[in-house]
């Protein structure tokens, strides 16, 4: 008998996308929640988004079987780090445990591609973004996923973020109001979802502030 | 020379036979949630290659008392799992504390064995469903063979998620009745038999509520094939040949 499927592969894109945006005083944690695979939509609401901490996000597309492996993986660690330390993990160290966690299987990575976003000690917004492997960066806004080349580009003009080549380096933080930047998360799932097929159906907003965690949710185009 | 062998990877594994692809296949499974519980409807045939070898295999199992599998794929693959989750609810009941597995549980561990068998490079050939009931809450997810899984109110696997999940996002609401359940399912069941060439007119429906699961006798649906596109395929498109 013929061989009649193609050569099996331990890797599905999920697709999706994610955002976050960090102010003087919020955070913003975006992902829509459709799920496909290929041409074929699976479910239309998933949520990408997992609490990680009290006050750390994460937002992950990809492949989302390697994904809620990695989010049970490190939410195994933050419980021990609660055990040991008696306290939540701040982002920064959430952060850095997310980049050694990537690269602790640099050799069959986790196809998942993270944004992290929080408030760190000062309740300062701080976001991080990555690649599947581990390389990570703090920066003041970031997308990831399918639609990150539709997205990215957008928040990059509105944002006009100072450039992380200067010194001494600036802050990175979005000169943006709360509203302003949520308001701006929408607009781009909303474009993205336009032209990007595996962007849509709802998107999942998580607002962190001194008051504490906001969820919103959108509806988006369907088809 | 055959996959089988060219893809073995130069360890001190490379003997151990692998799953590459499947022999003995069934083909879509197709399930929803309704007023008291979860339908769930299979055809009961499997091909190898593309012959249709089988005509009466099961393809959906009770697990427990809680839950329901049907199964896309690898049929012994399928066998397989069932002795492990045989092997589950035999030891949960041994410890004879009064809990059971319910149908969440179930999915998760179906979930960790199908991800465990992809990180090992030897998956299980399935695309699965669970669904059951238990206090009162109704539960429905999939997983398939690289540990891709999610939950909703109605799912269907392989040929499926192409052709009956149209009609399940078109007709489905959340307080459907039975009746109308298995309609919907009925009608899918018919679309697929029509254009999947490996369905066979021979299915199951299962039911499982509170109550427990009860599996249909099989049987067959109405069809008919006198429509015109059907006798005369190229009517349509007439060419010089």
């Amino acid at each position: 008998m013929s061989k009649q499927q193609a050569n099996w592969s331990p890797y599905d894109n999920n697709g999706g996308s994610c955002v976050a945006i960090a102010g003087a005083d919020y955070c913003v944690v975006a992902a829509d929640t459709r799920m496909s695979t290929g041409y074929s939509i699976l479910t239309r609401d998933y949520s990408k988004i997992c609490k990680l901490a009290d006050k750390c996000f994460l937002a992950s597309s990809g492949f989302q079987a390697d994904v809620r492996a990695l989010q049970k993986n490190l939410a195994a660690k933050h419980l021990s780090y609660q055990h040991q330390h008696n306290k939540q993990m701040s982002c920064p160290a959430m952060a850095q445990l997310l980049s050694n966690t990537l690269y602790y299987k640099r050799f069959f990575p986790y196809y998942a591609f993270n944004v992290l976003g929080g408030l760190d000690s000062e309740g300062k917004g701080c976001v991080f973004t990555y690649d599947a492997v581990g390389s990570y960066e703090k920066v003041g806004y970031s997308a990831q996923g399918s639609g990150s080349t539709l997205i990215m580009p957008v928040l990059d003009k509105r944002l006009q973020s100072p450039s992380p080549l200067l010194l001494p380096s600036q802050d990175a933080v979005t000169p943006l109001s709360e509203e302003e930047a949520i308001d701006l998360v929408k607009t781009v799932f909303v474009a993205a979802t336009e032209r990007d097929i595996h962007t849509g159906d709802s998107v999942e907003i998580v607002v962190l502030n001194a008051d504490g965690i906001r969820r919103e949710h959108v509806e988006l185009r369907k088809d | 020379m055959s996959s089988v062998e060219l893809n073995q990877p130069k360890n001190s594994l490379s003997e151990i036979q692998r799953t590459q692809y499947p022999y003995v296949t069934g083909t879509s499974v197709v399930a929803l949630k309704y007023k008291d519980g979860i339908l769930m409807a299979s055809d009961m045939g499997a091909s190898y290659g593309s012959t249709l070898r089988y005509k009466s295999v099961e393809r959906i199992k009770p697990i427990g008392k809680h839950s329901l599998l049907g199964a896309t794929g690898e049929l012994s693959d399928f066998q397989e799992l069932l002795r492990y989750l045989d092997e589950l609810i035999l030891y949960d009941n041994m410890w004879d504390d009064g809990n059971s597995l319910g149908p969440k549980e179930v999915h998760n561990y179906l979930t960790r064995i199908m991800y465990n068998r992809r990180n090992k490079f030897n998956p299980l050939w399935n695309s699965l469903i669970l669904g059951g009931v238990k206090n009162g809450q109704k539960y429905l997810g999939t997983v398939n063979m690289i540990g891709v899984h999610y939950e909703d109110d109605h799912v269907a696997t392989g040929f499926g998620n192409h052709l009956a999940r149209p009609i399940l996002r078109e007709e489905w609401h959340k307080d459907l009745s039975f009746e109308d359940g298995v309609k919907i399912l009925e009608k899918c069941m018919r679309v697929l038999l029509y254009r999947d060439r490996s369905a066979v007119n021979k299915l199951q429906i299962a039911k499982i509520t509170e109550e427990g699961v009860t599996i249909s006798q099989p049987y067959a649906l109405k069809t008919f094939w006198g429509f015109n596109a059907f006798q005369n395929p190229t009517a349509a498109a007439e060419g010089s040949w």
